[in-house]
């Protein structure tokens, strides 16, 4: 016991420099391997880097050799995957510690409930480069795993990995989904921002909150807090304002599409440009964009499923609904204006900030291709985007210390949507929902006009 | 007759009318952004242009809870493209007093041994340290006469990021600063650089006496 105790506190607490002290080993186990050829030395190297294992001993895979001890702390969702893929080797292996987690918590007992936290020490009041939030989504799932999985959405143009987030509660029922994805346009910091805290909110508060356990029993929620992986990392790393994703075009002369003008709703048709020096270059074709046909195949498998897709973006304070293309209404839009005022209302009750509701083409500007759009045309009922704050003072300079109020009464909008959503489809009976509209937009019930010859 | 404009021409001319009253009324020490549209009607005059009126709501941007209702009108001609739109307001009641604020940061900016040097302001968090809070404000001052200028109603422009400031010095009472900026074109979703002198004195105001359009960089 002493050895193994000297091992942990040597080698196995990793500490990072963002992230305090990791409290979540429930289940992991540390297997000891002494590997007996050249071949499997080359095999556990690859094993390691490639799911990031934790090596115990020795400390980096080149130091593998054979005949010689092996030791390597794997996390609890890995075990199984990692036993079968040693039994399939013919590599042998003695599971060490069979749970890091009871071995750490009798030498170190931890204070207060064992009620499982999201990452602890994580700053959900400054923005995070991609690096971090990588970490902070593996954190997630690792501290929450009885409800969060974390899964491979795709790939980008540099070959990033997109992941999103699933919250799910485990039920026999089957579920509707709420899809909510950050980060389509790469300078819109607050956004990426926003659905990190809307995990974390969630997580903190679902067993105490009974608007989101009620909604979580029928629900389930998928997370993208980055769609755009590359243009968030070229914003930090290069270019502040930049929009687009990445990919190359013109023999590499120039870069980038504009995702939200990408998917396949009246792709190119209006609001766009076709040269790629533009920042609403609509790319090649309707999903010409790996990031585009990763989000688009996804939904549309699951799309019988999809209640509500929610989009965010910034800045200028409004929630749009559909469509961006044309100024024809769709199908249910009086519900949807409805819905969208509600949740500007709950909003806005926060700290006085007022949103303006409305179909873009009416209250921004007409664009086509974009992801609201389309998730709406493939029948998906309730499809906003959110442009969140401020109104150009700062514009995507939102100063990190707004993040915090921007994401608290954001939240209040989310949940009003989600909560119509849920009561809608899985009624409890016997309640009648009344959705006072606040008036007409400001578009149908001001502007007139009057010609003087 | 074309067809009445959809309201996001109407919430332009709304952003084109703060800026223009900011352009007016505003210092580095006075931020006025719009916080509302309470009312907006469009006119069409035969042969000239198409009219905007609006009654707006503007909020002191350092102190949110002093509000002003305005009402405005603008223009823009049919014509010459070139051509400016014309912008009228009424402020209805007093803004804030400045004249404290304004003479100490004239002061400072006085007393420096070397002219002010400044770039990315704010910075990547949007985070602008208090010294360069009425810089910041001077240039918004300034974007918003270089937003009236270029203005259509297709466009609506908001000051993005001071990427660089320089003092230039003078001989006489006024502080002279050049700019370059970058403007975020709401429509277009462009990034344009654009370089601006300015000139200010607390008693005389704002005015900017020479402005440009940059190209802009080429990819990294």
């Amino acid at each position: 016991m002493q050895l193994f105790l000297g091992i942990i506190f040597s080698l196995g607490i990793q500490v990072s420099g963002i992230l305090s002290l990791k409290s979540q080993y429930d289940g992991d186990q540390v297997l000891h391997i002494v590997p007996k050829t050249l071949q499997q030395v080359h095999y556990l190297q690859h094993l390691c880097s490639s799911l990031l294992l934790d090596l115990w001993k020795p400390l980096v895979p080149e130091d593998i050799r054979t005949g010689e001890d092996l030791h390597m702390r794997v996390p609890a969702p890995l075990v199984q995957e990692v036993k079968d893929s040693l039994d399939q080797h013919l590599i042998s292996y003695e599971v060490l510690i069979h749970d890091v987690q009871a071995l750490v918590d009798q030498s170190m007992p931890r204070v207060g409930s064992s009620h499982r936290q999201v990452p602890e020490g994580y700053n959900y009041t400054q923005y995070h480069p991609m690096e971090e939030i990588y970490q902070w989504m593996t954190e997630v799932e690792e501290s929450n795993s009885e409800l969060v999985t974390q899964h491979y959405l795709g790939e980008t143009s540099e070959n990033q990995t997109m992941y999103y987030l699933q919250i799910s509660q485990p039920s026999n029922k089957s579920k509707k989904i709420i899809w909510m994805d950050c980060g389509i346009h790469a300078r819109e910091w607050i956004s990426p921002a926003f659905c990190q805290w809307f995990v974390k909110e969630i997580l903190q508060n679902y067993k105490s909150d009974p608007q989101i356990s009620r909604f979580l029993q029928n629900l389930d929620l998928y997370i993208l807090p980055v769609l755009n992986v590359d243009g968030y990392i070229y914003s930090w790393e290069k270019e502040r304002l930049w929009r687009k994703n990445r990919s190359p075009y013109m023999n590499a002369t120039c870069y980038g599409t504009d995702l939200n003008r990408n998917f396949n709703s009246s792709w190119g048709s209006i609001g766009v440009s076709y040269n790629c020096s533009s920042e609403i270059f609509c790319g090649s074709g309707p999903e010409s964009e790996p990031e585009t046909r990763a989000v688009a195949q996804f939904i549309e498998r699951k799309k019988e499923d999809i209640l509500c897709y929610l989009t965010m973006h910034s800045y200028g304070q409004y929630i749009l609904t559909p469509y961006g293309s044309t100024t024809e209404p769709p199908s249910n839009n009086e519900e949807l204006m409805q819905v969208a005022e509600k949740a500007a209302t709950a909003l806005m009750g926060k700290y006085g900030t007022s949103y303006q509701v409305g179909a873009t083409s009416l209250i921004l500007y007409s664009n086509s291709g974009s992801s609201r759009d389309w998730a709406h045309m493939i029948g998906i009922p309730f499809s906003y985007t959110f442009e969140l704050r401020d109104k150009g003072t700062h514009g995507f300079l939102l100063p990190s210390d707004q993040i915090e109020p921007t994401c608290e009464e954001t939240m209040l909008a989310v949940m009003t949507i989600i909560d119509y959503v849920d009561q809608k489809y899985f009624p409890s009976g016997g309640v009648i929902l009344t959705s006072g509209s606040l008036g007409l937009s400001l578009c149908l019930s001001v502007v007139f006009t009057w010609t003087v010859f | 007759m074309e067809p009445p404009p959809p309201c996001s021409a109407a919430g332009r001319a709304a952003a084109l009318a703060a800026a223009c009253i900011n352009y007016r009324r505003g210092g580095p020490s006075r931020g006025l952004e719009l916080r509302a549209v309470t009312a907006a009607a469009t006119q069409d005059i035969d042969n000239v242009g198409r009219k905007y009126h609006l009654k707006l709501v503007l909020e002191d941007i350092l102190e949110k809870d002093n509000v002003v209702n305005c009402t405005a009108e603008i223009l823009y001609h049919l014509g010459n493209k070139n051509a400016a739109p014309d912008v009228d307001f009424t402020i209805e009641g007093e803004l804030k007093n400045t004249d404290e604020q304004d003479n100490i940061f004239y002061n400072q900016i006085k007393s420096l041994k070397k002219e002010l040097v400044a770039q990315n302001i704010p910075d990547s968090h949007g985070n602008v340290p208090p010294e360069m809070e009425p810089i910041r404000l001077l240039a918004r001052v300034a974007a918003g006469y270089v937003a009236w200028q270029n203005s259509t109603e297709n466009t609506r422009y908001e000051l993005a990021q001071i990427k660089d400031v320089r003092q230039v010095k003078r001989s006489d009472d006024y502080l002279e600063f050049d700019y370059m900026v970058l403007l975020h074109e709401f429509v277009s979703q462009e990034i344009i650089p654009w370089q601006m002198r300015v000139l200010w004195h607390p008693q005389h105001g704002v005015k900017v006496t020479q402005n440009s359009r940059q190209p802009k960089p080429a990819e990294y």
